[in-house]
């Protein structure tokens, strides 16, 4: 990368550290640049240091920058395989605890921790579970929080749904209105959602699940070393952790921190 | 007068690739010359989004893997771009992945490993466009020919399906306009170059 283009994007991310507290100093240049890039021409702007003049001034400018910066796409049940290994391997294990705690963090619009919630529900453990959620877009968790989804996108929830193994219908949790699927109620007093930087924040509970996905892949290696870390801290002994498809702690500071529990589905045990 | 063609570079340290329809059986000749120490290639070849991550195992004789996030590019090494992600590579010689949407309607797009190339190692990458039924690539092929790059398109008579070279060449001029035996060629140049 020329040194001119570098030192622009560290500028930029080093006032928007200063200026507003989120910390990106630490992501995948590679993935950030090119967001930044359509970000210039949606705000009609040439350079990174152009933009960054908008965003100091700007409060209006840096909360729509922020949805160029973080990446919210998500699905109830993504990749069903992990859900089912959750369901047929975790579960069972969860089941010797009172009270069980799980922690997903960059939930996005609540999609994954849902999903977790319809599992511990149909396996009968959602009276004793406790979901933290947590991710940095103030925007997805008011979503999140909601728990309201277009039901055009409940028909491939629901075939997810049924290949993560689950033998009720996605209908069981939740009610239809206004073209709307509404997540019940009593599926969203189980989870809490609240703001949270892995860049940032520390370890705030101890949990028996970390469920991590699609997030890491978006920080350089020595942040991702750093969330690994606060993961690896927040679980109890014999906790599990739960990474996306193509994320691995292989090339991570803390891989020995953990074994393999089911090494195609990325579920990890705490050793 | 006719410009004299640029040499092949000596000091090449990324080779990134992108192909869509024909991807395989073009692949298969391109790779044949390679030397054991190559330098590190990237591939994005479009596959649907769920099909199993079969491509590695598709090629024998080579070092062939599914990039794997923050993996670190080695000599000798072929990466492909996971079903369903793009795959980008970062200056410091490490691969990313990303699940961020289609570019050009695909996923992985080589658009976007093309880009990154470009910005994280300019004048020593070399990109090479096969055949394919698109666009995807002509966009990153000419970046990386802004940013210094030496580029090469697989010549549109010689593809199986010949959009994707015909939308680079109308982009800009590559450096070189090459059937499949000729990359295989210039690739297997690579790798025996520099190194003693
Ligand atoms: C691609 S989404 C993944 C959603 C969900 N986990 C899934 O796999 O479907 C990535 C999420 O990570 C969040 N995120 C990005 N940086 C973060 C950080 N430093 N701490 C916590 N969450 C972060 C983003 O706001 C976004 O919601």
């Amino acid at each position: 990368m020329t040194e001119d283009a570098e030192l622009e994007l560290r500028l930029l991310l080093e006032a928007i550290y200063q200026k507003y507290h989120y910390d990106f100093r630490g992501y995948s240049v590679a993935s950030i640049r090119r967001r930044l890039q359509q970000a210039l021409g949606a705000f009609g702007c040439s350079t990174l240091s152009g933009l960054q003049e908008r965003v100091l001034h700007d409060p209006a400018t840096f909360r729509a920058l922020l949805r160029y910066l973080t990446v919210q796409v998500t699905d109830m049940f993504r990749d069903p395989g992990y859900f089912k290994t959750f369901r047929e391997r975790v579960v069972p294990l969860l089941r010797t605890y009172p009270s069980i705690k799980l922690w997903i963090a960059g939930c996005a619009t609540g999609e994954e921790p849902y999903s977790f919630a319809i599992i511990l529900r149909e396996e009968g453990l959602l009276e004793r579970s406790v979901l933290y959620a947590t991710d940095i877009s103030g925007e997805s968790l008011e979503k999140a929080a909601e728990g309201v989804y277009p039901l055009d996108r409940i028909a491939a929830f629901s075939e997810l749904h049924r290949r993560s193994g689950s033998s009720h219908s996605l209908s069981e949790h939740y009610t239809a209105a206004y073209g709307a699927a509404v997540i019940d109620r009593s599926l969203r007093s189980r989870v809490v959602f609240s703001d949270h930087s892995l860049a940032t924040d520390n370890v705030f509970a101890e949990v028996q699940v970390v469920s991590c996905r699609n997030v890491l892949i978006y920080f350089d290696k020595s942040l991702q070393d750093r969330a690994t870390g606060l993961f690896r801290d927040s679980l109890c002994r014999k906790g599990f952790l739960g990474l996306g498809s193509k994320e691995s702690l292989r090339f991570s500071a803390n891989s020995s921190a953990f074994s393999d529990f089911a090494r195609e589905e990325r579920w990890y045990q705490k050793q | 007068m006719t410009p004299v063609p640029r040499r092949v570079p000596s000091e090449v340290e990324l080779v990134v690739a992108g192909a869509s329809a024909g991807a395989i059986d073009a692949l298969r000749v391109v790779f044949s010359g390679l030397v054991a120490r190559h330098p590190p290639l990237a591939i994005v070849v479009h596959v649907p989004a769920h099909t199993p991550s079969l491509l590695p195992s598709l090629f024998s004789g080579v070092c062939a893997v599914e990039a794997e996030d923050k993996q670190p590019l080695e000599p000798g090494t072929i990466y492909f771009a996971p079903p369903d992600y793009h795959l980008l590579v970062e200056s410091g010689g490490l691969l990313s992945l990303n699940a961020d949407g289609p570019v050009n309607f695909s996923r992985p797009a080589i658009d976007v490993l093309f880009e990154s190339a470009a910005i994280a190692f300019g004048p020593r990458v070399v990109g090479v466009l096969l055949t394919g039924a698109n666009s995807d690539g002509a966009e990153g092929l000419a970046a990386i020919h802004a940013a210094g790059g030496f580029t090469v398109v697989q010549h549109p008579d010689t593809a199986s399906a010949p959009a994707m070279p015909q939308a680079a060449l109308r982009r800009f001029t590559p450096d070189r306009v090459l059937d499949l035996l000729g990359i295989r060629d210039l690739l297997a140049e690579f790798g025996t170059r520099g190194t003693p």
